[in-house]
């Protein structure tokens, strides 16, 4: 059962400018499912994301994440995302001036690299990109842009998916990705996720909406509020949580 | 201060031996203004630091060194002097020391009707010497800029273009300014650029040296007329050797429905002082103002930009973006002015400068002066480090702390170049930033 936990987080305390934002965060993800992460505004999920990825201002206070059985924290950003962890921003970050096919191939050959893998030249890259980019129903015109650069929120959360695709890591944490979108680029998001999803890798699927979760089924739904995973539960709590809200959940919470 | 007064005086005496030398042999109405132009120098005086427009650039240095203005003929280089400096095939005129080099410049090859020479030449033929008149020394403001000044009263040379109307110049023309550092030689290059009416044209400028040895100072002007409807794109590359001393303006003036592109690369000279100064002089002409500075060591360059709207439905796009490392120092000031009447302007100003170290320092001034009301008028300017949020954002993609700060660097840079048309050009200057900021291939 163990050997295919991907990610073990355990009592996973963080604080950003001083503030406790995570207070006891448990989560266990194997290789194969796909785990979607509800909850309020503010409650500390995209926190959790970023400090799963390596986000350089949040601070962890407590506890300890195992990927792959090896400790997360231990190895700096690049390593982790080289080791196969990717997180799909819900802010994307725009570069003036590096075109996206510059940046994405920069990162596919720091991830081959570190495989032992050859790099790919510009022409070898660019073949491999035109498949991917069918898929998200994107044409070539993005690759010359500067990364995000005057791009779209929705186009933003699509490059990510991009992304996702070129890089395929073993543990995607998708934060919001499908917020923004028009519904055919949900779809398509949706669908590209889908694809992905192998038994030797993992989605966290962290969401405001059923509807995503209409098109990858998780395995299971988990509530974040107030900095803790307090209720988890199969697909069916996700369709709970949109006719109720959050506030019986809370009180649950204070009550417990 | 005495200093600086002396050294004023010696080119006072520079230019009576100058005048009364056979080197300087000219037109009278040019006599006339160069005496004129040493009369106003010598008003003006260098500048300080404690007028405005010099407050963050000392020109001491210069001021007291003793610079040359050499009598004898300039010395022969070989074509391997000038060779890595040259970008493609197209026509050149070379300058050295701020005289036309005939044996190195190719001018001939140029398309019937488009006059390349040496701007001596064209001042002793009669038909090119009544078009210079009509121009030449008419837009660089030597009545306010001393340097500006006394480059007008020692023209004596440089290049001189002349494109007809409807004529293309299909390859871009170069023009290389080179110094040989012999005898600490100030020279003072002149170039006038006349596009004529519906004509277009691509002008490469690069400032050199050829020896990394003793201090030089070249103080150039050149002057730029884009006719109605003419499409102009003008590069400049300054690249002179850390010792050396740059100052030079660049005056253009732009009639109706007109387009000039002005792209600049500055990555040489110990001290650099470039003032691009653009009028807008007809209805719906369009300016665009690129530019980026790269500066280590102890270097020291300042851009000061003039664009004058001063006619209606005038576009003008400035984007300067500087990276700063080690001990430099980089300054920007950008000025607009909105004439009255110039309505519907629509003018953007950006300015970004990247500090790689902690004693680097760069200063952004933006200055709009709005005298219509019917304008758009934007501009920013940001001076920083490396953004933490880029910075993560790269490596949260797996690659490495310093990989993703050359690749942010070198995007401030690329930014700039993205919007140089000239393939050929472009590649060169890709290479000359890669070279400096010393990232890898693309
Ligand atoms: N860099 C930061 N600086 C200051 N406060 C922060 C920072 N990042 C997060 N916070 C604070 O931490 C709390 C949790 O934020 P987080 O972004 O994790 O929420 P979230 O659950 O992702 O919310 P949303 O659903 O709105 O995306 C919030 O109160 C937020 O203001
Ligand atoms: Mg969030």
């Amino acid at each position: 059962m163990t050997e295919n936990v991907l990610l073990q987080v355990q009592d996973l305390h963080a604080t950003v400018e001083g503030r406790e934002v995570l207070r006891g965060v448990d989560l266990t993800v194997r290789a194969g499912e796909v785990h979607a992460i509800m909850g309020p505004n503010g409650s500390g999920k995209s926190t959790l994301a970023q400090v799963l990825a390596g986000h350089p201002a949040y601070t962890v206070t407590a506890g300890r994440v195992l990927y792959e059985g090896k400790d997360l924290f231990g190895m700096p950003p690049e390593e982790r995302a080289r080791e196969g962890v990717f997180l799909a921003f819900q802010y994307p970050v725009a570069i003036r001036g590096i075109t996206n096919a510059y940046f994405l191939r920069s990162a596919v050959n720091a991830i081959r690299k570190h495989r032992g893998q050859e790099e790919l030249g510009p022409v070898e890259f660019m073949d491999a990109l035109e498949a991917k980019l069918e898929v998200i129903g994107w044409d070539s015109s993005y690759l010359t842009r500067p990364v995000n650069d005057g791009f779209s929120g929705g186009e933003k959360k699509r490059n990510e998916i991009l992304q996702l695709a070129v890089l395929d890591p073993k543990l995607a944490i998708l934060d919001e990705t499908d917020s923004g979108l028009d519904i055919d680029a949900l779809k398509t998001v949706a669908q590209t996720v889908d694809k992905l999803r192998r038994p030797d890798n993992a989605t966290i699927l962290v969401t405001h909406y059923y509807r995503i979760l209409t098109h990858i089924a998780p395995d299971v739904v988990h509530v974040l509020a107030g900095g803790r995973i307090v209720k988890s539960g199969g697909k069916e709590l996700a369709l709970e949580l949109e006719e109720k809200g959050y506030d019986w959940l809370r009180e649950e919470a204070t009550v417990a | 201060m005495s200093d600086v007064a002396s050294g004023t005086e010696r080119y006072l005496a520079d230019f009576r031996a100058f005048a009364h030398n056979g080197a300087a042999v000219a037109p009278a109405w040019l006599k006339e203004i160069r005496e004129s132009a040493i009369a106003r120098f010598a008003e003006l005086g260098f500048p300080t630091t404690k007028q405005e427009e010099w407050r963050f650039t000392s020109v001491a240095a210069i001021a007291e060194t003793r610079f040359t203005h050499p009598a004898s003929p300039i010395p022969q280089l070989g074509p391997r002097a000038i060779e890595p400096f040259l970008i493609g095939g197209g026509p050149r005129v070379v300058i050295v020391d701020g005289h036309y080099a005939a044996e190195l410049s190719t001018a001939s090859s140029t398309p019937k009707g488009v006059r390349v020479s040496s701007l001596a030449a064209a001042l002793r033929t009669d038909g090119d010497s009544a078009l210079a008149r009509g121009h030449l020394t008419r837009y660089a403001r030597w009545q306010e800029s001393p340097f500006a000044a006394l480059n007008t009263a020692f023209l004596v040379d440089g290049a001189f273009v002349h494109v007809p109307a409807d004529a293309t110049l299909e390859q871009p023309l170069e023009i290389l300014y080179l110094a040989t550092g012999r005898e600490r030689t100030v020279s003072h290059p002149r170039t006038l650029v006349v596009v004529e009416r519906g004509a277009r044209a691509a002008i490469v400028e690069t400032f050199a040296g050829v020896a990394e040895g003793g201090p030089y100072w070249t103080n150039a002007v050149s002057e730029v007329v884009v006719g109605q409807g003419a499409h102009v794109e003008l590069y400049r590359v300054q690249r002179q050797g850390p010792e050396s001393f740059q100052i030079a303006t660049t005056q253009s003036r732009q009639e109706r429905d007109s387009f000039l592109g002005v792209h600049v690369l500055t990555l040489g000279a110990g001290l650099a002082r470039h003032d691009i100064n653009a009028v807008l002089d007809g209805a719906g002409a369009e300016l665009i103002l690129n530019g980026l500075y790269l500066l280590n060591g102890a270097q020291h360059a300042d851009h000061h930009t003039v664009i004058d709207h001063a006619q209606p439905r005038c576009a003008s796009h400035e984007f300067f973006n500087g990276v700063v490392g080690e001990r430099a120092h980089g300054v920007f000031n950008g000025r607009i002015i909105v004439r009255p009447g110039a309505q519907r302007t629509d003018s953007k100003q950006t300015n970004n400068n990247l500090l790689l170290s902690t004693e680097a320092r760069a200063d952004s001034q933006p200055q709009l002066e709005i005298y219509a009301d019917d304008v758009k008028c934007t501009h920013g300017s940001t001076v920083g480090p490396i953004d933490p949020m880029q910075l993560y954002y790269l490596r949260s993609r797996g690659l490495s702390p310093e990989t993703a700060r050359g690749i942010l660097t070198y995007g401030f840079g690329a930014e700039i170049l993205g919007r140089m048309r000239h393939p050929e050009v472009r590649a060169q200057m890709d290479r000359l930033v890669r070279e400096r900021l010393g990232e890898g291939r693309a």
